[in-house]
């Protein structure tokens, strides 16, 4: 697992240091939320026991319905909500224990996020350099003021908007929506980050410019070093762009591996009707689930046990009682479930 | 889920916000602004150069004359008050004097009610709590028996007393409007985008949160200075102003005192008040205008008929 | 496939443009003279990106338009009436009673104080039938949800009931034609799947006709009979949808086409379509296509294309109209 002692946790410029530690981790990860009014003790459970890697220089999909957790996970990682409980280890030190606002502000720096309202995610009130020189001004401070509007062309170009000078002095409303959320991920390499939280960052934007920005993503990955965590709920695009594939139900990790395993032999039920339901154009309609109305649950109190069990047509006694942990299933792939049956190479080998 | 942006109805880029420097080609189109800017500039150029509109005076316009009680003429085209006094020149100087209580009224009500309300919006918590409940309770203190006693009792007559409070019972209503306008925003993405990138909050409020509530701000000032301009003529015309002072209220005070409906002179009784109004008037259009000028959507919309090819 | 498509059809919109007043300046054409067909039982879908006009060609044919757009030319014929022509009292005897509309998003069309039940007899009593518990529960029944949802708020339904409440509503009358306004969007995936699944159900079982405005072209592909792709305010390509699918004539289906990154078989690297769609207050000259057209050649900015038959579909591309022989080379690069 982690090796504590050989982290270093000075950002380095150009990370080429192989070390033992992955870039971030999450052990039993969990956030839940006070609901109901007054005395009443509800819980939401956003997440639960949500464990988690991402590598250096990969691409990693979360994909999930809304209200599985995938929103929140990504909060938590950027340090917008606090965990109720477990850890986030960064280059092997728990960001709880970075309390000075000098730490603190490194974090931010490796960890931007990208947010999925191109609409609302730029103050309307300013120029779209803003954002960008102020994340310089926070994160870059050697920099001088000169050297901030080089930087700044510079991202902006990066990202693939030109000419970047004409471009950084428009106000948000001058620029199309797949503009805008090139000016987002710009602020984040601004940053000059490790890992970016990229939040359903072309949900909202239309078909045909959401390849470019994918695009974007895996030459940003190539050129700049750095590590992408891409949240969805478009299971298409995702294969497009990542590396790794998690699926989430309920505030769960379901199954997790690389993409095309993930893909090609899906393990957990839920992945399986979640594939058979995404349209394909050049597939013809899989009638595989026709039955199948119901949508994710809200998680208010679970009792334990597997929290697909009402929708699961492979359900069992066990899957009433103990709620299932990721096990490994073949290369790299995991699933939550206790019905799933191994790859033959992994059941000969031991888990 | 994610609604496709679509151009919703309108196939143009989303303009919601009027362009930069269009703001005076935007008040020239709108004709409640014109309106109420002209009647605004009007009233300021009244109280800056108040001789300009009345040349034949030299001295102070409150001189006592000879003719008392005096009807409309050539030589006192408003009459006089029951002191001789003319009423035309009282009125035009006294603009100063009402323009500087809404102005600094309304100003210090819509600094206080932001600074409250955002505050509230911000910390949250307790002490949320505790100022949306010192901001309801102001809003539902009956103001004009409050008025009346403060002014009775902090000191009757004095302007920097009328002025206080005015501010003091002003601002609870904007306060209520800038902590709900506050509160929507936090979720804007654009200020979560600040948080993540670690700005201070203190940062936040003030650089990124009040440029996008300047409409609301200035509509707040527009609003509360009506509210000061009416109010503080009504305070001056109970008595509790400087009996002495140069302004519209005082002026109704005095009209009331001698009677001026009684005997007959309209005029006198009448102007201040029509004064009064006209100024309230032009902070409220100009009110109307700001909103439909930052939300086109309330614009006046012409309607044409569909061309039948 | 499905649909009569012999007979007259029930909708019939001819040469239909819709502008916008800007108050001073030319009007927007956000729909610019466009044809369309629907036959009974037929299912149609529209499909087009943000500004091409489908949201705003759909409220033209309901007659749901409000200043400042307005229907400046063109007809629309329902079964034989013109509905351009007609006045309010005429209109309201036909909505929901033959045609009815399901909006976007339930939650913005359904009266969040008000029970599912008592907005369908609101419905019913507005249109003077007699009014009884009998059809709402009907109608709930048709589309899956338990009867006992009307006596329900909005609220305590899910996304995707919602709108199955919606739809359910819209067959109150059970109308010979329902226009949908992307009712899918909102919801995930697998509920999205479900309820075009029970649309299509409940069409063949009805026998109504369906017009389907989306940005999803993936997830329309699978159950429209009829498609129309729709750019920059006009129609650039119909037909019916497998022909489309397997043979996109005009550029932009084609671009549209590819960028849908596909689950199964090889991965491949996408471009996707460069640039935006224009302003329509400024549209391009000839082909509003072409300044990101990959194939565009000298004659596009010159030349506004008509709807010219290819095989199976139109497509309103100068590639195709007759006469005119292939061009030598692209004119110049598409840069993004």
């Amino acid at each position: 697992m982690t090796d504590l002692d050989t982290e270093s946790t000075a950002p380095a410029v150009q990370d080429s240091v192989a070390s033992t530690a992955p870039l971030l981790e999450t052990r039993k990860l969990t956030r839940h939320f006070k609901v109901g009014r007054g005395l009443s003790r509800k819980l939401l459970h956003a997440v639960d026991d949500i464990d988690l890697t991402i590598d250096r220089q990969e691409i990693v999909a979360l994909a999930g319905e809304s209200g599985s957790g995938k929103s929140t996970i990504a909060r938590l990682l950027a340090g917008v909500y606090h965990p109720t409980s477990g850890e986030i280890f960064y280059q092997g030190r728990p960001v709880s224990a970075m309390r000075s606002r000098r730490e603190q502000l490194a974090y931010r720096g490796d960890v931007p996020m990208v947010f999925q309202d191109p609409f609302s995610s730029l103050n309307p009130a300013f120029r779209v350099s803003h954002g960008i020189l102020r994340s310089l001004k926070l994160h870059r401070p050697e920099l001088s003021r000169a050297q901030r509007f080089e930087e700044a062309e510079r991202v902006v170009e990066a990202v693939g908007l030109s000419p970047a000078g004409d471009i950084m002095h428009r106000y948000p409303y001058e620029l199309s929506g797949g503009q805008r959320q090139r000016i987002g991920f710009a602020q984040a390499l601004a940053h000059k980050p490790k890992l970016i939280l990229a939040d359903e960052p072309v949900s909202m934007l239309d078909v045909s410019i959401r390849i470019g920005l994918l695009n974007l993503m895996s030459e940003l990955r190539r050129t700049e070093g750095v590590s992408f965590l891409y949240i969805t709920h478009d299971i298409a695009s995702a294969r497009y762009v990542a590396d790794r594939l998690m699926i989430m139900y309920a505030g769960h990790i379901v199954e997790s591996g690389p993409a095309e395993s993930v893909l090609a032999d899906p393990k957990h039920p839920y992945t399986d009707l979640l594939l058979g339901a995404v349209p394909d154009p050049r597939a013809p309609l899989s009638v595989a689930v026709e039955g199948d109305t119901g949508e994710p649950p809200k998680v208010i109190d679970p009792t334990p046990g597997c929290r697909f069990r009402w929708r699961c047509p492979l359900v069992v006694d066990e899957c009433h009682t103990t709620t299932p942990a990721l096990r490994l299933l073949g290369t790299k792939h995991e699933a939550a479930c206790h019905v799933a049956e191994p790859d033959a190479e992994t059941v000969s080998t031991g888990e | 889920m994610s609604a496709i942006v679509a151009g919703t109805a309108t196939p143009a880029p989303s303009a919601s916000r009027r362009p930069r420097g269009g703001l005076f080609r935007a008040i020239l189109h709108n004709r409640k602004a014109m309106l109420g800017a002209g009647l605004l500039i009007l009233f300021c150029l009244l109280a800056a150069f108040p001789h300009l509109f009345v040349p034949w005076l030299h001295g102070d316009p409150q001189a006592i004359g000879d003719l008392p009680l005096q009807q409309p003429s050539s030589k006192h085209w408003l009459g006089t008050t029951g002191l001789g006094q003319d009423v035309y020149a009282e009125l035009i100087y006294s603009t100063r004097e009402s323009l500087i209580i809404a102005v600094v009224a309304g100003l210090g009500a819509t600094i206080l009610s932001v600074i409250i309300g955002v505050s509230a919006a911000y910390l949250g918590g307790a002490a949320d709590n505790l100022l949306s409940m010192m901001t309801d309770i102001f809003l539902v203190l009956p103001t004009f028996p409050l008025i009346i006693v403060l002014a009775t009792y902090a000191g009757k007559g004095n302007l920097t007393v009328i002025i206080v409070v005015l501010i003091l019972t002003g601002w609870s209503y904007g306060a209520r409007q800038m902590r709900a306008q506050a509160l929507s925003l936090r979720n804007r993405d654009f200020l979560e985008s600040a948080r993540v990138r670690g700005e201070r909050r203190s940062y936040i409020i003030v650089v990124e949160v009040l440029p996008t509530m300047i409409s609301l701000i200035v509509a707040n000032f527009l609003g509360a200075a009506l509210y000061a301009v009416l109010t503080a003529a009504g305070l001056q015309f109970l008595g509790l102003g400087d009996p002495n002072s140069l302004s519209w209220g005082t002026m109704l005070y005095w009209a009331q005192n001698q009677g001026a409906l009684v005997n007959g002179l309209r005029a006198w009784a009448l102007a201040p008040g029509l004064a009064v109004a006209l100024l309230g008037v032009s902070f409220a259009l100009l009110n109307y205008a700001f909103d439909e000028i930052s939300n086109p959507a309330l614009r006046p919309v012409r309607r044409r008929r569909a061309r039948q090819h | 496939m499905h649909g009569n498509t012999e007979g007259k059809p029930i909708l019939e919109v001819r040469d239909l443009t819709v502008e916008y007043d800007t108050g001073g300046g030319r009007p927007v054409v956000a729909v610019d003279s466009v044809d369309l067909d629907v036959h009974a039982g037929e299912f149609v879908g529209v499909v087009g990106e943000s500004g091409c006009g489908k949201s705003t060609l759909l409220f033209a044919i309901a007659q749901l338009l409000s200043p400042p757009a307005a229907i400046t030319g063109g007809s629309v014929h329902f079964q034989g009436q013109d509905l351009v022509a007609m006045n309010e009292k005429k209109l309201a005897a036909l909505r929901w009673r033959d045609y009815s509309v399901v909006m976007q998003s339930a939650m913005n069309a359904l009266n969040p104080v008000k029970s599912i039940g008592s907005q369908f007899k609101d419905a019913i009593m507005a249109h003077n039938e007699p009014v009884s518990d009998e059809r709402p529960a009907e109608v709930m029944r048709l589309v899956g949800i338990d009867p006992i949802h009307l006596k329900s708020y909005p609220h305590q339904l899910s996304g995707g009931m919602r709108q199955r409440a919606m739809i359910a509503m819209a067959l109150l009358f059970t109308p010979d034609l329902i226009i949908m306004d992307e009712p899918t969007s909102a919801l995930d995936v697998v509920a999205q799947r479900s309820l075009m699944v029970q649309i299509k159900e409940l069409q063949q079982r009805l026998g109504f006709a369906v017009l389907f405005v989306t940005h999803d072209m993936s997830l329309i592909s699978h159950f429209s009979d009829q498609l129309v792709v729709m750019y920059a305010g006009q129609v650039v390509e119909f037909g019916a949808t497998r022909a489309v699918f397997d043979e996109p004539a005009h550029p932009y289906s084609k671009g549209l086409l590819d960028a849908f990154p596909s689950i199964r078989g090889p991965k491949q690297p996408l471009t996707g379509i460069p640039g935006s769609p224009p302003n329509l207050a400024d549209p391009p000259s000839g082909c509003r296509f072409h300044p990101r057209c990959p194939v565009a050649f000298a004659d596009c900015p010159k030349i506004e294309p008509e709807l010219y038959p290819v095989g199976a579909v139109q497509a309103r591309c100068l590639l195709h109209a007759p006469g005119r022989s292939q061009p030598a080379e692209p004119a110049r690069e598409v840069t993004s």
